[in-house]
């Protein structure tokens, strides 16, 4: 094959300006020089009239030669051997240019031009750019399935989403191929991978589509494997997600992400990490929700009966405090590996703040805790309901300092949280709700609030100040209902 | 300024639901399956159903789905299909 020259120019720079005359009168004369343009037909021909060339520049079409070179700067003149690059000059280096050309067996009059001066940014360079070229080979190789939607030009488009239904009632952001090809690069999942099947309808959660719903919520990109992970738990048959969606209780679910992932997202462990302020923790909550919306098919007033619902139900997600922690986070108690990052989902209801401010002692906190966690449902529901716990660092310093490690504190909340038969049965203190008196042989005998200690899930998290807990309540509980789960987001990553 | 159109990617599975025709309308008697989902209370309002239905001179088989908070496992499902010409399922509360 011959040897050519191909330069890639744009119609916007200077230093382009400046070499194009040289190149077209050496292709004028017949010496083998290509001129390529990234610009458009339009542009490209204003500046060859501007410099008063020869020849148009063709157009380098979908900027395939420019991404095939990837040059950072133009002009880039690329000495090409059968399509096989022998050297280039990106900008202008009057040596170097003369030496190129002498190779190509090409003189270029180059004594006009400066000694040296270096290019402007190569069109590829552009962010716009790059994001719709990488979206473009997505699509075209096949890592980017999903049926295209097109809004019109007149269509607003957080309008054309809210009309077709596919927001949570507040504006989403569009997702474009290139803002779900962005979101795509921060796992090394293939995107057609199936994360799991959603009920109400068990449509079918990919990568991709959890990436889709991901860009929709808002969610930082790197915040991608979290979301998958979530996805996962939320699809493991004991979460019991059916029932979670379709039940008239307002229970929602609730991620709680431990490990140091959490830091690398910019997730809020801290001061109002229940609240607003925190993009990585409000969006991956709702990422969640609306692959469940969209994905599962899950709808308010459709197929979810809630009776009230609750905010949470837009999104709740916060991270785990790692330092001063009284114990292993909630995570690594439930089986992920040690430095590892996980997620715990759990059914809940919306938090409410449990106050005391006195006590100094585990026991006395305890004692504190466990009235407020006896007040789940209802005190008289008892065995049906778990709760999350989050214990603030003022609370979490009393155990820390006392070394009271999860395990203790859980037992004693169980123990703290029997009642005497007779006060939770049917009918005691004027409610009809309780414990079926068939079960009652005894009035005197304990019943405990929570099936077992364990039941009893504990997180860390909070401000520095502030002698308080949150408690999350459960919905219908373990085999007869939904139970927590666990998931590394390590094979999300 | 163009008006361009913007391309976003659909977030739903992509499936058509699928569409299933009504059963033609049921005429004489048949054996009909009460599904207890075991909410409080809901035998109270099955029992009552049974009592109606067997006055028309319905047959009627009594199932219940091991909890409430999850779909009828597939094998009762199945059992009714079989057993049964016509089903009562109603949601709870």
């Amino acid at each position: 094959m011959a040897l050519e020259l191909v330069a890639l120019v744009k119609h916007d720079c200077p230093v382009c300006d400046q070499l194009l005359p040289v190149l077209d009168a050496a292709a004028a004369g017949g010496a083998p020089v290509r001129v390529l343009s990234q610009s458009d037909a339009e542009e490209t021909a204003g500046q060859a009239a501007r410099l008063g060339l020869s020849f148009v520049p063709p157009l380098d079409d979908e900027l395939a030669l420019s991404q095939r070179y990837d040059p950072d700067a133009v002009p880039a003149l690329l000495l090409l051997d059968g399509g096989v690059e022998q050297g280039r000059v990106e900008g202008i280096d009057r040596g170097r240019l003369a030496e190129l050309a002498a190779q190509a067996g090409v003189t270029l009059e180059l004594d006009a031009l400066p000694e040296r001066r270096p290019g402007c940014a190569s069109l590829t360079r552009d962010p716009r750019v790059a994001a719709s070229l990488a979206a473009r080979a997505a699509r075209r190789e096949g890592r980017i399935r999903s049926r295209p939607i097109e809004i019109g030009g007149l269509e607003d488009p957080f309008e054309a989403l809210f009309d077709r239904g596919l927001t949570d009632g507040l504006p989403v952001v569009p997702p474009t191929p290139e803002r779900v090809v962005a979101m795509l690069e921060h796992t090394s999942r293939d995107p057609g991978d199936v994360v799991g099947i959603v009920p109400p309808y068990d449509g079918e959660a990919t990568v991709e589509k959890v990436a889709i719903n991901a860009v929709m919520a808002g969610a930082p990109p790197a915040a991608l494997p979290v979301v998958l992970a979530a996805v996962e738990a939320a699809c493991a048959p004991e979460f019991a997600l059916h029932g979670l969606v379709a039940t008239t209780y307002p229970a929602g679910p609730t991620v709680v992400v431990s490990g140091p992932y959490a830091q690398e997202i910019g997730m809020n462990a801290g001061g109002n990490c229940l609240g607003q302020g925190n993009r990585a923790n409000l969006t991956i909550g709702r990422g969640l929700q609306l692959v469940v919306r969209n994905v599962g098919g899950g709808r308010p007033q459709e197929e979810d009966r809630a009776t009230h619902g609750q905010m949470g139900k837009v999104g709740s997600c916060f991270a785990e405090l790692a330092d001063g922690a009284p114990w292993e986070p909630l995570a690594q108690a439930r089986g992920v590996a040690a430095g590892e990052t996980g997620v715990t989902l759990m059914a809940t209801e919306a938090p409410r703040a449990i106050v005391d401010q006195l006590a100094r002692d585990p026991d006395g906190l305890c004692a504190s805790l466990a009235l407020a966690l006896e007040s789940v449902a209802t005190p008289k529901q008892r065995l049906a309901f778990d709760a999350l716990l989050v214990v603030g660092p003022e609370h979490g310093r009393v155990f820390r300092e006392a070394g009271w490690d999860r395990a203790q504190v859980q037992a004693k909340l169980h123990e703290l949280t029997h009642r005497r038969a007779g006060d939770v049965v049917r009918g005691a203190l004027g409610s009809p709700e309780g414990v079926d008196p068939r079960f009652v042989t005894d009035p005197e005998m304990p019943v405990a609030k929570f099936a077992a200690a364990e039941r009893i899930l504990l997180a860390y998290a909070g401000g520095d100040a502030g002698l308080f807990s949150m408690v999350f309540g459960g919905w219908a509980s373990g085999e007869i209902g939904s139970a927590p789960v666990t998931r590394s987001i390590e094979p999300w990553r | 300024m163009a008006l361009e159109n913007l391309e976003i990617l659909d977030p739903t599975p992509e499936r058509a639901a699928a569409g299933l025709p009504l059963a033609a309308p049921m005429r004489g008697e048949a054996r009909i399956a009460l599904v207890d989902i075991r909410k409080p209370r809901g035998d109270v309002f099955l029992d009552e159903l049974e009592r109606l239905l067997a006055q028309k001179g319905h047959a009627v088989e009594r199932t219940m789905k091991p909890t409430f908070t999850k779909p009828a496992p597939a094998d009762v499902r199945r059992e009714i299909a079989a057993r049964c010409d016509a089903i009562i399922e109603a949601l709870a509360d």
